[in-house]
């Protein structure tokens, strides 16, 4: 069912938050959605292998081997917030 | 019209001893400069850029061999492709200030082969538009009039080659983000089949539908482009292994071609008249050269849209479900725990286009709705590229018209949903099935606008379709 319960639900999974107005125009399109989903049903696709790669034939491993590596110091230079060896983040468990 | 129009036109100024790279380079700047008001770039690499021309006119002036095989390229590239140690933003809030540790593979393949990159071109965020007004920038404008867009979301890309302030551009095309902006500017806009040219280091919003694409004034330099970044990548597993040609170097095209076009699309009542003339004109263009030009019926018209949608809002909400606000990124300084640290951040850093497709991205794949929607998406997705290869085992190319209308007023509405939904069916196709396709630009609308036609082939044939549409510039139009 599409309603303000389920908004909240999504946003909780997509861990944003809309305005009013957001959410107003958000019921609109999921209804929207579903008469797309409604217009996928008209075509019987029982036994068709969903198409999740578009070049299926590809089997690219390569050596196990380490590469790509970036040094510690470079891993945090576009961090919001770090104590030179960690990424710093506000408290997650509050002992109180 | 621009100075060059192709990279030989400077490689042989360049030989002849006629200009040096530091010239152009230095013109390419001052069109830059001139038309600042367009607001296709983000930011200029001027310095470094000269800095590198004067390092290869003195290599070249040593050795005219030691340089590589696009010396003479001046080139752009979209935010959203990774270049060491310049920012990268996707035209979003999110990503102010991001420095790139690393290159994608285009832009690496293109550095080794002494191109010159002179800047970073505005998009609408993340890729998520079609008119290039969804950027934390500001819109971009169409050179050919300032009041229109230049289409979406690789508007700036276009615009810096349709301005004549570079040679080529890159872009990114999921539905059509190359394709539509060229038409719309009245370049040449070309996107190769799906893992032609490795995705590592281009930002991601739909990873099944991503691809780099090329703008350009010639089929010339698209094919050289194309043949220099195209082929497999230790990066990018879903980069193909099918053999690059030597695409520039085969660009004659022999015999007489089969084209297919969608007769539903063209006669459907959202096109617009003048383009719709565009593509009869061109039609009989082609048919005066001996080429067989036959209308098609595709049942699958009226499902692509569909599944396009639901595939790629639910790749858009996994995909940036990285931007948390913790490694890199936007960080709310009213955040106070880890949870709102994400909610904040991803509320205020990220625009509401973008926050709109994650949102419905992630009601089709909650529980509950994946396979009705997610699964069921994936299997229309099959059918249409079955159909799709039927059509292109008995033809050589599909012909539609890049976009159904010319550029659009910037601010105004799309209030037509026919108009839109028809703008989408045009190039969403060639990414659904993960085919080359290719935006020419044909003609200019009565309205003074440039009008551009598409053409598509089967997955891998990029060298058939670069030599046909080179055909079509220099022979057929």
């Amino acid at each position: 069912m599409i309603d303000e319960n389920l908004i909240s639900r999504l946003e909780e999974l997509a861990r944003l938050e809309l305005s009013p107005e957001e959410k107003k125009a958000l019921l609109h399109e999921l209804q929207n959605i579903l008469a797309l989903v409604e217009k996928m049903e008209e075509l019987d696709t029982t036994g068709v292998e969903p198409l999740i790669y578009i070049n299926e034939n590809l089997s690219a491993l390569r050596e196990d081997v380490i590469a790509h590596q970036v040094s510690r110091e470079d891993a945090l230079r576009n961090a919001p917030d770090s104590d030179g060896t960690f990424f710093k983040v506000p408290k997650v468990i509050d002992l109180k | 019209m621009p100075k060059y129009t192709s990279l030989s036109q400077i490689q042989t100024a360049l030989h002849q001893g006629d200009t040096t790279l530091a010239a152009i380079v230095a013109y390419y700047l001052t069109q830059i400069e001139a038309a600042q008001a367009l607001n296709a770039y983000v930011e200029v690499f001027a310095e470094e850029a000269l800095q590198r021309a004067h390092a290869l006119d003195a290599r070249f002036r040593d050795d005219p061999a030691a340089v590589g095989p696009l010396f003479g390229m001046v080139i752009s590239i979209k935010d959203v492709l990774c270049y060491a140690e310049h920012e990268v933003t996707a035209g979003s809030r999110m990503l102010a200030g991001f420095r790139s540790l690393f290159s994608a593979t285009a832009v690496e393949r293109l550095l080794a082969a002494d191109a010159i990159i002179i800047g970073r071109t505005n998009c609408d965020e993340f890729a998520m538009g079609s008119s290039n007004e969804n950027s934390c920038y500001g819109p971009v404008k169409n050179a050919a009039d300032p009041t229109k867009v230049p289409g979406g979301s690789s508007g700036g890309a276009a615009v810096s080659v349709q301005a004549d302030t570079c040679l080529a551009a890159l872009g990114t095309d999921t539905g059509g983000s190359v394709r539509q902006p060229a038409a719309f500017c009245g370049v040449i806009g070309f996107k190769p089949s799906y893992g032609r040219i490795s995705r590592h280091g281009l930002l991601a919003y739909g990873s099944s539908f991503d691809q780099v694409g090329i703008f350009a004034h010639s089929i010339a330099d698209t094919a050289l482009l194309l043949e220099i970044m195209a082929g497999p990548d230790a990066f990018d597993s879903t980069a193909g292994t099918s053999p690059v040609e030597a695409y520039s170097q085969h660009l004659q095209f022999a015999g007489k071609a089969k084209i297919a076009y969608l007769a539903p699309a063209l006669h459907h009542e959202g096109l617009d008249e003048g383009v719709r003339a565009a593509a009869l004109a061109f039609i009989d263009q082609l048919r005066a050269k001996g080429h067989t030009v036959e209308p098609i019926d595709f049942d699958y018209l009226d499902y692509i849209i569909p599944a396009y949608y639901v595939l790629t809002t639910a790749e858009a909400s996994s995909n940036l479900a990285r931007y948390d606000g913790v490694r890199y990124g936007y960080r709310s300084p009213a955040a106070t725990s880890l949870d709102a640290t994400y909610k904040k951040s991803r509320t205020e850093g990220f625009g509401a286009e973008v926050k709109r497709r994650i949102m419905l991205g992630t009601f089709v794949l909650s529980a509950g709705y994946y396979d009705a929607y997610y699964t069921k998406a994936q299997q229309v997705r099959r059918l249409i590229f079955d159909k799709t290869r039927a059509i292109l085992s008995d033809f050589d190319f599909i012909l539609m018209p890049a976009a159904p209308t010319t550029a659009w007023a910037l601010g105004e509405k799309t209030d037509n949903p026919v108009a839109m939904y028809l703008a989408d069916i045009f190039t969403v196709q060639a990414n659904m099935v993960g085919m080359p396709a290719i935006s020419l630009p044909v003609t200019q609308h009565p309205n003074g606008l440039p009008i551009g036609l598409q053409l598509m082939a089967n997955q891998w044939q990029e060298q058939r379709l670069l030599a046909f549409s080179n055909e079509v510039m220099l022979n057929i139009l």
